[in-house]
């Protein structure tokens, strides 16, 4: 049996020692800043399927806010990471709620379905943005100011930064499923009509989840968006939700780190095929269908068994 | 005359054109074991789940603890003290047995709104939950997974999660249904014990355990109520033992 940190540990430790072992060129930096970023994402997208038992096929349109709200305040001017975060942070925990408030009040391939029509209309709305470049996206000419200074252009301070923020969501994400919310969460994916001959309303547990979930997206999205200094409606597109939900699968549900796990490998199997063949998605596509058939408990359930 | 814990009056309750419930009335006092007894289709499953609120009667009232309940959810009955147990056994397969447990207590032991704290090391939780696995003789499987008990186990743990809740009320819906000799024993030892200090409403198959146990019976044939009595008066009723007893006895 390995030890129940080993796993973690090594992941965080070989993203923070990837930069010094020479995958500090250029273009390799910003391929695991990315995986890190959709990373984040993914951990709060696993807190709802692998903990609350809510897929939600809609999770890319909290990115999608997330980096349009850098873009809004981009386009007025405004650059100040004190401001532009806070602001996707907040975007896109009211849109979860808003949509979550609805979507909740369904169960199983309805509650799939109504993210995402959500996620849809985020995109289309998204698409019609004329002011912000439309469907052709907006650039972004320099990234969000930290108390005044560049250093978010540092490639190597912006790799520090987003492994902090991942290792503190990731560390949260635990405590939560660990808490008695957490516990409850996790209830209701069980049997939600045992918790309710509890006394408990499920609901507004999930709803919260949903919330915060979505609020970390969004901070992935502000994220996303200094990462590759441009913004498109296709950040959130319903492949790219399907691209999230199959990085917690592939990783494994039952732990975040698996989610973390999963976004590496996904970006990087990604770009290594590509690099292969242009028509490298008629190898992925199977190879995703293979995992999903025969890798029960995803990467992390294959690291288990053999260790 | 002391005031019944749970009064049901002319519940009635048709799904189209088959009445599964018509006019029933029956109390079930403090400290009483009240059971319902009936042949299969009688509507005794309709029964329960209108006086746990999973189902809305189509007329008459649910009263509970001297309040109306017959609007109220599930979820607000179980926060007045009404716990069910489930016939098919709903126990949470992925939690170990004392969290079963410890998740009942949570219920009803301050807010669930707590982020930070690992639930697991709350020792007031925790001391709650295994008392409530003593009660019923499940206190060494504490850290089992509910899934890996035995049937007979889970029911067991059925009523433990129920207990757990510090309910005014028992609902048990045929809490010995499956359960092997031995198990039924236990079981019934087990509700013996409980009598005292719960009212209860049992429905149950198990002819000899309910007359062993109940104080008043109920007989609902064809979702109607043919007698109520103790079991005495019901042993010897010649309308039920036309209608039911007759049968298997």
């Amino acid at each position: 049996m390995l030890h129940r940190y080993t796993v973690p540990l090594t992941i965080f430790g070989a993203l923070a020692l990837a930069p010094l072992l020479g995958f500090g060129a250029g273009h390799s930096l910003s391929l695991l800043a990315r995986a890190m970023i959709l990373g984040l994402g993914a951990l709060g997208l696993s807190v709802l399927v692998g903990g609350a038992g809510l897929v939600s096929l809609g999770h890319a349109a909290s990115f999608g806010i997330g980096a349009y709200a850098v873009v809004m305040l981009d386009a007025a001017g405004i650059t100040d990471a004190g401001v532009v975060f806070p602001t996707s942070v907040l975007a896109a925990a009211v849109f979860a709620l808003l949509t979550g408030a609805v979507a909740i009040r369904t169960a199983g391939v309805n509650f799939i379905m109504i993210t995402l029509a959500f996620g849809q209309m985020a995109f289309f709305t998204a698409a019609s943005l004329s002011a912000y470049g439309g469907d052709d996206g907006y650039t972004l000419y320099a990234r969000t100011r930290l108390f005044g200074t560049k250093l978010l252009e540092n490639r190597w301070f912006f790799h520090y930064l987003l492994l902090a923020l991942l290792v503190l969501a990731w560390l949260a994400g635990r405590r939560l499923l660990a808490s008695r919310f957490g516990r409850v969460l996790r209830a209701a994916r069980e049997n939600p009509l045992r918790l309710q001959a509890l006394g408990f309303s499920p609901y507004p547990y999930q709803l919260l989840a949903y919330t915060l979930a979505g609020a970390l997206g969004g901070l992935a999205g502000a994220l996303l968006a200094n990462a590759t200094e441009f913004v498109a409606p296709s950040f959130i597109a319903w492949q790219r939700s399907g691209d999230l939900l199959f990085m917690v699968i592939l990783g494994g549900l039952g732990q975040l780190h698996g989610a973390v796990l999963g976004a590496l490998a996904f970006v990087l199997l990604e770009e290594y095929l590509a690099e292969l063949t242009p028509h490298w998605r008629l190898i992925f596509g199977p190879l995703l269908v293979l995992v999903a058939l025969y890798l029960k408990g995803g990467l992390l359930g294959l690291v288990q068994r053999r260790g | 005359m002391v005031e019944p814990l749970l009064e049901l009056r002319g519940l009635t309750k048709a799904f189209g054109a088959l009445k599964v419930t018509q006019d029933v009335s029956l109390s079930v006092l403090p400290g009483e074991i009240h059971a319902v007894i009936g042949p299969n289709g009688a509507g005794k499953t309709t029964l329960v789940h209108q006086v746990s609120g999973t189902l809305a009667p189509d007329a008459g009232s649910i009263r509970f603890n001297g309040r109306d309940v017959t609007g109220l959810p599930l979820a607000r009955r179980a926060r007045l003290g009404l716990a069910r147990s489930f016939q098919i056994t709903a126990v949470l397969p992925g939690f170990s047995v004392l969290e079963n447990a410890a998740l009942a207590v949570q219920a009803r032991s301050g807010s669930s709104f707590r982020f930070w704290r690992a639930a697991a090391t709350e020792a007031a939780l925790n001391e709650a939950a295994l008392g409530a696995l003593a009660q019923v003789g499940l206190q060494d499987r504490a850290e089992t997974l509910a899934g890996d008990l035995s049937h007979g186990e889970r029911r067991q743990l059925e009523l433990a999660i129920a207990l757990a809740m510090q309910p005014r009320l028992l609902l048990l819906d045929e809490p010995l249904a499956g359960a092997g000799p031995e198990e039924t024993e236990r079981l019934v030892g087990i509700l013996a014990g409980l009598k005292a200090r719960y009212g209860i409403l049992l429905v149950e198959h198990d002819m000899a355990a309910v007359f062993a146990l109940a104080d008043r019976i109920s007989v609902l044939v064809y979702g109607q109520v043919i007698a109520t009595g103790t079991p005495g008066e019901i042993r010897t009723n010649r309308q039920v033992r036309d209608a039911y007893l007759g049968e298997d006895h």
